[in-house]
């Protein structure tokens, strides 16, 4: 009885076809070597974000245009970045929308940086809609070169 | 196209232009990149059009608004503030070129459009024909 539950789902409908196309996609776009970290988020929350870094300090840059900075929580906890806040887009009473796909609401990134990072270091600021939050490094941690006497 | 997130390239590859000069070769392969499409908002009041979109990173020097008759072209690159010798641990963007178009209508003023960057979002206002801005009609009741 229940092979007549799939049988609908053959492989000549069109709906099939696209649902095949989606996985393909998403194996295409999500597969990786390496596995997903625990914290990882789905392609396309806000607000994106990069981090980079140097032997000396690490940054990390939110791509969120428009906040108020008053509104962010940025909080470091060994070495787990919490960034969390709300960007509210003021909607135009009196306008007809054709489009809203700006993100409006409450946000919250979590990023584990390299166990490195100095808690008590940390220095962030608001410029073109970037965040950029800059934690440095332990000097213990820095590659040091070493003499090799003869 | 790589989609892995923890690749070795720059942060938002590319980005270190504003700080080093690039190569001939590096900028073919920069514009091969496919751009990011900003989020936008568009919306219609009796007078105008808006178009909002989200563009972090662009500043009023990396920005290029294009309006013909026909069409409106908003671009932009992201310039950051990136310390010599950065490599990425984790990268939600991949480029660092924003673009999108929008065909207009003949209704639009679009001589008289004006732009406006502030924190990342870009605001773009473009009036209507003053023949076409919308009048309530009063309807009376016999």
């Amino acid at each position: 009885m229940f092979e007549s539950l799939f049988r609908g789902f053959g492989t000549d409908s069109l709906f099939d076809e696209i649902r095949r196309l989606e996985n393909q996609m998403d194996q295409l776009f999500s597969s990786s070597p390496w596995p997903a970290g625990i914290r990882s988020v789905q392609r396309g929350t806000f607000p994106p974000l990069n981090v980079g870094a140097t032997p000396e300090r690490v940054d990390v840059y939110l791509f969120a245009a428009n906040l108020d900075p008053k509104s962010l929580d940025v909080s470091l906890q060994q070495n787990l970045l919490a960034v969390s806040g709300s960007r509210k887009v003021d909607a135009n009473e009196n306008a007809e929308y054709y489009r809203r796909e700006r993100f409006d609401g409450d946000f919250r990134r979590v990023i584990s940086l390299p166990d490195d990072v100095d808690p008590e270091r940390v220095a962030a600021k608001y410029r073109d809609g970037v965040l950029q939050i800059t934690v440095q490094r332990r000097e213990s941690a820095r590659p040091r070169q070493i003499t090799v006497n003869s | 196209m790589s989609t892995n997130k923890s690749t070795n390239q720059d942060v938002a590859t590319g980005g270190s232009s504003a700080l080093e000069s690039s190569t001939a070769m590096e900028k073919t392969e920069r514009e091969r990149e496919l751009p990011m499409i900003p989020a936008v908002d568009i919306f219609e009041d009796a007078h105008q059009l808006a178009v909002q979109a989200e563009m972090p990173g662009v500043s009023k020097d990396t920005l290029n608004v294009q309006v013909d008759r026909n069409s409106l072209l908003i671009e932009g690159d992201v310039a950051l503030d990136l310390p010599a010798g950065m490599s990425a641990l984790y990268a939600d963007l991949q480029t660092t070129k924003y673009r999108r178009t929008f065909a207009l209508s003949g209704e639009l003023e679009t001589e008289r459009i004006a732009a406006s960057l502030k924190d990342g979002l870009l605001t773009v206002r473009i009036p209507k024909r003053v023949e076409f801005r919308t009048r309530k009609i009063k309807v009376d009741v016999a």
